[in-house]
């Protein structure tokens, strides 16, 4: 990279902020992936991160709830916070963390158990329930929530790999709802489904936002445009500008997102 | 002519059609013409055509004539000895064959030496016409498949399907086998059963078949007995010890292996480990023997407790150390199966490593892992060495693993090794105990295969 500290253009910073970032770098090994993000995750609000493929979309993604820890090379530089507590600090405890930032990965990965105990799943490790029919209706709720409960109620014993491609991925967003987490991380959730199935995901993220903060990775940009308030493009690891959905997508500032959105690259 | 100068006369016969179809085409192509394949293709139709029909017949021919001059020679033998049959035949048989190879003890009768020529004759005349068919075939064939060499022959097509059905033939062969050796040991249980009734065998609670000799004398009738009950409780007692050590130290270090050891690690360790399942059993044999008993005899008594010098514990202690890298290396390569990406969802949802390992990864893993159980159980089954050398040969029907036992397995081998008589109800038990051995195994890998499939529908 030719200049490692390309300034972001555009606002970075929101009034009530669920997540801050604060000059985040990351490395795979030798390889500099996230290169000194700055950026604010507000409330209540659907973020989306655009850009090239190999941007670090995902690996910023990963940062926000310690799934790059799985990743033995990976090392992370900078200042993430919850509400305002720095979730790297040693203290941190990431198996709470990780239930309060729940994730939605690109492929539906449904555990091969019943749906029911899909969703269950969360709710016993972190001991959530006292009784059984607490835990009923915790699952019906996350059921409903991700608008699949009038679609699977008759077949919660069934193994939830049996479900369509779209129905998994709600189910997953179900899982991930069921432990009620704070922000939801969705890495491309759509990528792997038909136009109706995405149609059916967008219209869930459209409803989550009353109650959770979202962040989603899309490759889609009539997605980002129909679903986020800000979007966010990265390129080669510098996040390049933040801004309202709208004036990204119809007045970007900076000369390498508007190459982007009128699909000059990428 | 031999039958190695047959053969190399045959691939002489093939590789120049083979020579002679690529030359032709070549030249044709080189004057313009187009073929539908490459040349290579229509020489090796032509010397395919040429060699395998020839080779078929010459492999047949050879195995049908001897039978053939087996079943012609019995012509010449006295009546008596063919009334008198079984071994006598056998006898006979030998003393031609001896005369046709060349050999003489003393002065053989005359009918066998009359036999004996008539062999020979017969021998001859076969090979004779057996050369010239198998070379005319190979030539008629090649002559054939070259004739047929064109534009539009499509040669490429045809050699693929030779190929396959050269690999059909190469599986049919492993089939036959496994087939003919079932069979073969099939038969011998029947006689065996003619012998004694199939109850006394499968729920005799004795065995001990030493007294035969006295019984067929006449002195005191009875007192063989065929019960298999004894050897297969000890060879289900082994077993069961050895799995009880080898399923969870298999299992840990596989899950070891596949969730929490670095590459480098994992990369040295599990080598190692398949080391162990390369060590010849006769030498977890003689450990288990020298070394295994009579520790275990030393600290049982040290306890009070009775031991026999040769247990079942030691060699189904040691029998468990042998299955290890089976269930450790299968359940490993079941586990590295299991999709990251449920690993991550587990992840994601906060799980710790042994939460993700315990509730999503072995549960997926479940079905591989008892496939793999099961063939490291048919592996125990079937073993014989550690047995022989360490849990004795003591018929005892007991499940005390501090008693001496013995399995199904080193009966087997303890009633074949040394002289026997084929006719006798000892050494055939020996079919009917391998009879009963190959269900139990079967049955287990039968019973595996299917999980394993089960699996497979899981994931692909
Ligand atoms: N586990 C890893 N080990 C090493 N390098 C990695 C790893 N994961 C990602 N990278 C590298 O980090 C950079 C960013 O990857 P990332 O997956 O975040 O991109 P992305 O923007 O999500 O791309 P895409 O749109 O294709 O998903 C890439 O150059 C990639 O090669
Ligand atoms: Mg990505």
């Amino acid at each position: 990279m030719e200049n490692s500290n390309i300034k972001t253009t555009g606002n970075v910073f929101v009034d009530n902020p669920r997540m801050t970032a604060r000059n985040v770098d990351v490395y795979y090994g030798d390889k500099h992936a996230i290169k000194d993000v700055t950026i604010d995750i507000g409330e209540q609000e659907v973020i989306a991160f655009i850009g090239p493929s190999g941007c670090g979309k995902s690996t910023f993604l990963r940062t926000l709830n310690r799934m790059n820890d799985t990743i033995d090379i990976c090392r992370v530089e900078g200042t993430i916070s919850l509400d305002g507590e720095d979730i790297y600090a040693p203290s941190v405890d990431v198996v709470p963390l990780r239930a309060r930032v729940g994730m939605v990965f690109q492929k539906p990965n449904p555990f091969p158990k019943s749906i029911y105990d899909n969703i269950a799943y969360g709710p016993r490790i972190h001991g959530l329930t006292k009784s059984k029919s607490e835990l009923d209706d915790i699952v019906e709720s996350a059921l409903e929530k991700a608008g699949l409960w009038n679609e699977v109620k008759d077949r919660l014993d069934q193994p939830g790999t049996g479900l369509s491609g779209g129905q998994q991925q709600r189910l997953c967003i179900a899982r991930a709802i069921a432990v009620s987490p704070e922000v939801i991380l969705m890495d491309e959730p759509c990528s792997a489904l038909d136009p109706i199935a995405t149609a059916k995901v967008e219209e869930l993220i459209e409803e989550l936002k009353s109650q959770y903060t979202i962040v989603i990775v899309t490759h889609s940009m009539q997605q980002a445009a129909r679903v986020s308030d800000r979007t966010a493009y990265f390129h080669l690891g510098d996040l390049i500008e933040v801004g309202n959905t709208e004036q990204i997508f119809t007045n970007p500032s900076h000369q390498l997102t508007q190459d982007y959105i009128t699909g000059r690259f990428g | 002519m031999t039958l190695s100068t047959l053969l190399i006369l045959l691939v002489a016969i093939g590789v120049a059609f083979y020579f002679a179809g690529n030359m032709t085409v070549k030249t044709a192509r080189s004057k313009g013409k187009v073929f539908h394949s490459l040349p290579n293709y229509y020489g090796l139709w032509a010397g395919s055509l040429a060699f395998f029909p020839a080779v078929v017949v010459l492999i047949l021919w050879s195995i049908i004539d001897i039978q053939l001059f087996q079943s012609w020679v019995r012509d010449f033998y006295p009546p008596e000895i063919l009334a008198a049959g079984g071994s006598q035949a056998i006898v006979a048989l030998a003393k031609v064959e001896n005369i046709v190879a060349g050999i003489r003890f003393g002065e053989p009768e005359a009918w066998v030496l009359q036999a004996g020529e008539a062999w020979i004759g017969w021998a001859a005349t076969s090979t004779m016409l057996k050369s010239a068919v198998v070379l005319g075939l190979a030539t008629v064939c090649g002559l054939i498949a070259y004739r047929q060499i064109d534009t539009d022959f499509r040669a490429r097509n045809g050699v693929e399907k030779l190929i396959s059905y050269g690999l059909i033939a190469a599986s049919t062969i492993a089939i036959l086998t496994t087939i003919g050796i079932v069979l073969s040991v099939l038969f011998e249980t029947i006689r065996f059963f003619q012998l004694v009734p199939p109850t006394d065998f499968i729920f005799g609670t004795e065995w001990n078949p030493q007294f035969e000799g006295a019984e067929r004398a006449g002195s005191g009738g009875g007192e063989a007995k065929y019960g298999m009950l004894p050897m297969f409780a000890g060879t289900l007692l082994i077993s069961a010890i050895a799995i009880i050590v080898a399923v969870p130290v298999g299992l840990a270090s596989a899950v070891y292996l596949a969730e929490y050891a670095s590459p480098k690690v994992r990369s040295t360790v599990k080598p190692l480990l398949e080391i162990l399942a390369g060590v010849p059993t006769v030498v977890y044999g003689f450990f288990a023997a020298l070394t295994v008993a009579p520790a275990i005899k030393g600290f049982g008594e040290s306890l009070g407790l009775t031991v026999a010098s040769e247990s079942a514990l030691a060699a189904g202690l040691v029998m468990g150390v042998m299955i290890i890298p089976f269930v450790s290396s299968l359940s490993d390569d079941v586990i590295n199966a299991v999709p990251q990406s449920l690993r991550d969802a587990a992840y994601g949802l906060g799980s710790t490593k042994s939460e993700t390992t315990r509730q999503v990864v072995l549960p997926a893993a479940l079905p591989g892992i008892v496939a793999a159980v099961i063939l490291a159980v048919s592996r125990a089954v079937g073993e014989t060495m550690i047995v022989v050398m360490a849990a004795g040969l003591a018929a005892n029907l007991s499940f005390n693993p501090l008693d001496a036992v013995t399995t199904v397995t080193s009966q087997i081998v303890t009633i074949l090794v040394g002289d026997q008589e084929f006719e006798s109800a000892k050494t055939l038990s020996a079919f009917a105990l391998s009879t009963m051995l190959i269900i139990l195994t079967l049955g287990l890998n039968f019973f595996a295969l299917q999980i394993v499939k089960k699996y497979r529908e899981q994931y692909d």
